[in-house]
């Protein structure tokens, strides 16, 4: 019984843990630095975490299928230069155009995988590099300026009701995406897919749809995460979007869930992001502090840490649930 | 339809004629031979010295890097930390034989150890990741992730993302020096290929590479020391990769940790997916791997050669990766 009850709170932690963490870290920089939970930092920080955001909450449905979307980098990539090629025709043709580039990717990513066969890693693998090489070709190997006659740039750079309107996507994207997972037969069913794909297939369940749907998913916001890209910083950017892939696939796992499929949570994602993003922020004004001096390399070696720190507790949690199960 | 061939063995007296077959096993060597026809009649100046020089320099990083990679996709896993871990060895290099480190007692130490630890350093990181892999049983897609991002980090904190420009012959001919007329490079590259071919295919550790890749469970049950077998060749994909590194800085006479191996993973695994190495694990072919990135490297050359924007060159690569895993796919189903 005793065993049981230490069990569930180690799976308690595994789903929280992200979340007290988060409240952890937003604590310390409360505590220890001035404005940092002044409306300007927290403003900026979620208007350019958004793009992230939505990458990631994309490779969260990939994920829990048990499937992998390497391509959402250079989809980013790609449909910040289609927006950014359509930003002169105004605000909805850009948008639409590079959620429609995503779709592409996604489209033809579902295509690979399933029709041919081909496992996730590799298949997104080579859509990554097509989508990189039609990005550097529509945009001519340069960043492809946006117009500012139009309307587009308030996709990044605007605010509603005085909150960045980017963050207001990714909010709403993340909302829907909580929706669906937990309340719609298509969740389930993406739940159940990475569960046991042969058990839902024998209990009739479109696998085969589902499994399409969460790349083509991915490849829209992917798509999405590219427009507002183009919109903050003025520019379609061919080249940008590099590991993007694997910083979504980061947060995913921060937000602990798991790689094997079948088992994850959209709010997670969402604090894995934010998790992932704050350390930057953290650093900057601890070098403001002064006491220290850190460079911004050292960012990459705290996510590495942090990424270590998490997955270690995990595979903790993992193994103490399978003893206790058994 | 296909599906019911499978459920039959496989007629022992004709799988040579089988065309599929066939198809399946040499495919990658007829892709390569019909590149190298359409060069020889199409790509001016193509039957030169230069141009074979050109491209087993361009070719020779991947390929060492993507005979670890082989090994440790034989075994089921893969290693992302590929990169990062040239970027650590390329730091690490330059810092030493410059006397930035620790102060050397003549400069031939210093090039010695040059090319020692920061191998041994990528060797390390390695088998750390198979430390992981084996001990924590973090799969192995997230476990080299944390060196994939943390391993650059470490480059350029060493550094402080800054560019170290050299010029130390003795240090550079691992990337610049010539062999019988042939870079150096090369040769190094053709001696891990057939180290490692003989490795997998004559040798008990080689063997057991690919037990392990096959049945995990059963190579365990039979008392194949599985742990064991996935740290070592974790850890010999971290000494190729610092090997590479060390390359890539002395061909550049400049290491810079911001970009040494970046994207280096995917160009080893696609290599590794062309030559036919079986991506979830138990069946691998170095020298696959070796013909997959010349095929890789070939097809770019000759669209480039041709006119073609090296963006579209991207597009191509894509579809061979696609096509080659495809035809594979076929072959067994």
């Amino acid at each position: 019984m005793a065993r049981l009850n230490t069990a569930q709170l180690f799976r308690g932690v595994g789903r929280y843990g992200v979340l007290l963490a988060l409240l952890a870290l937003l604590l310390f920089g409360w505590l220890r630095y001035e404005n940092f939970l002044g409306s300007f930092n927290i403003l900026t920080v979620l208007r350019y975490n958004s793009m992230f955001a939505l990458v990631a909450l994309g490779m969260c449905f990939v994920i829990i299928t048990g499937g992998i979307d390497l391509s959402v980098g250079s989809t980013a990539a790609l449909g910040s230069v289609v927006a950014a090629l359509l930003s002169p025709y105004g605000l909805l043709p850009g948008l639409l155009g590079g959620l429609a580039a995503g779709l592409a990717v996604g489209l033809i990513n579902a295509f690979v995988i399933i029709r041919l066969n081909v496992l996730p890693f590799i298949a997104t693998l080579a859509t990554m590099l097509a989508a990189s090489g039609c990005a550097l070709l529509l945009a001519d190997n340069q960043s492809v300026s946006v117009s500012y006659d139009t309307a587009f740039i308030e996709i990044g750079q605007g605010d509603f009701l005085g909150f960045p309107i980017p963050a207001w996507i990714a909010l709403a994207a993340y909302l829907a995406g909580s929706l669906v997972l937990n309340f719609t037969a298509f969740g389930r069913t993406v739940l159940a897919v990475g569960g046991n794909e042969d058990a839902t297939r024998l209990m009739g369940l479109p696998t085969t749809r589902v499994k399409a749907a969460v790349y083509i998913l991915s490849g829209a916001l992917a798509g999405l995460a590219g427009v507002i890209l183009a919109a903050q910083f003025g520019a379609g950017q061919p080249i940008e979007g590099v590991g993007w892939e694997l910083f979504a696939i980061a947060s995913v796992v921060v937000g602990g869930t798991l790689l094997t499929g079948g088992v994850g949570s959209v709010g997670s994602t969402l604090a894995g992001v934010l998790l992932l993003g704050l350390i930057f922020n953290i650093l900057n004004f601890e070098n403001g502090l002064g006491w220290i001096s850190l460079s911004a390399y050292w960012q990459s070696v705290i996510r590495g840490a942090l990424l270590l720190l998490v997955v270690a507790i995990q595979a903790r949690l993992v193994a103490r649930t399978e003893e206790s199960h058994a | 339809m296909a599906d019911t061939a499978t459920t039959l063995p496989p007629a022992r007296s004709q799988p040579r004629l089988d065309p599929r077959g066939v198809l399946t096993r040499y495919g990658a060597w007829v892709a390569l031979a019909l590149l190298i026809l359409f060069n020889l009649a199409f790509t001016p100046n193509f039957a030169t010295w230069q141009t074979l020089n050109v491209n087993l320099t361009q070719v020779c990083s991947i390929v060492i890097v993507g005979v670890g990679m082989t090994l440790v996709i034989a075994t089921g896993g893969i290693d992302l930390s590929v990169g990062s871990l040239m970027a650590i060895a390329g730091a690490l290099a330059p810092l030493i034989f410059l006397g930035n480190l620790f102060p050397l007692p003549h400069p031939y130490v210093g090039i010695a150890l040059a090319f020692v630890v920061p191998v041994l350093v990528a060797g390390a990181f390695g088998w750390f990741n198979g430390w992981l892999i084996t001990r924590l049983r973090i799969q192995p897609i997230i476990a080299t992730l944390v060196l994939f991002i943390a391993g650059r980090g470490i480059a350029q904190v060493m550094t402080n993302g800054n560019l170290q420009v050299f010029k130390v012959p003795e240090f550079q001919y691992i990337g610049l020096g010539r062999l019988f007329g042939l870079p150096f490079q090369a040769v190094l590259m053709v001696v891990i290929v057939l180290a490692a071919a003989w490795m997998l295919k004559r040798t008990v550790f080689g063997r057991q590479i690919l037990a392990v890749g096959g049945n995990e469970r059963a190579a365990r049950l039979s008392g194949i020391p599985v742990v064991s077998v996935k740290r070592r060749v974790y850890m010999i994909s971290g000494l190729l990769s610092g090997i590479a590194g060390l390359i890539v800085i002395a061909r550049n006479s400049a290491a810079d940790a911001n970009l040494v191996g970046l994207g280096m993973e995917l160009d080893a695994i696609a290599a590794v997916a062309v030559g036919g190495t079986l991506l979830t694990g138990g069946r691998a072919t170095v020298i696959g791997t070796l013909v997959g990135a010349l095929i890789i490297q070939l097809v770019r050359y000759t669209l480039l050669a041709n006119g073609v924007p090296d963006a579209a060159a991207l597009i191509a690569k894509a579809a061979i990766i696609v096509l080659a895993v495809w035809v594979q796919r076929q072959g067994r189903s």
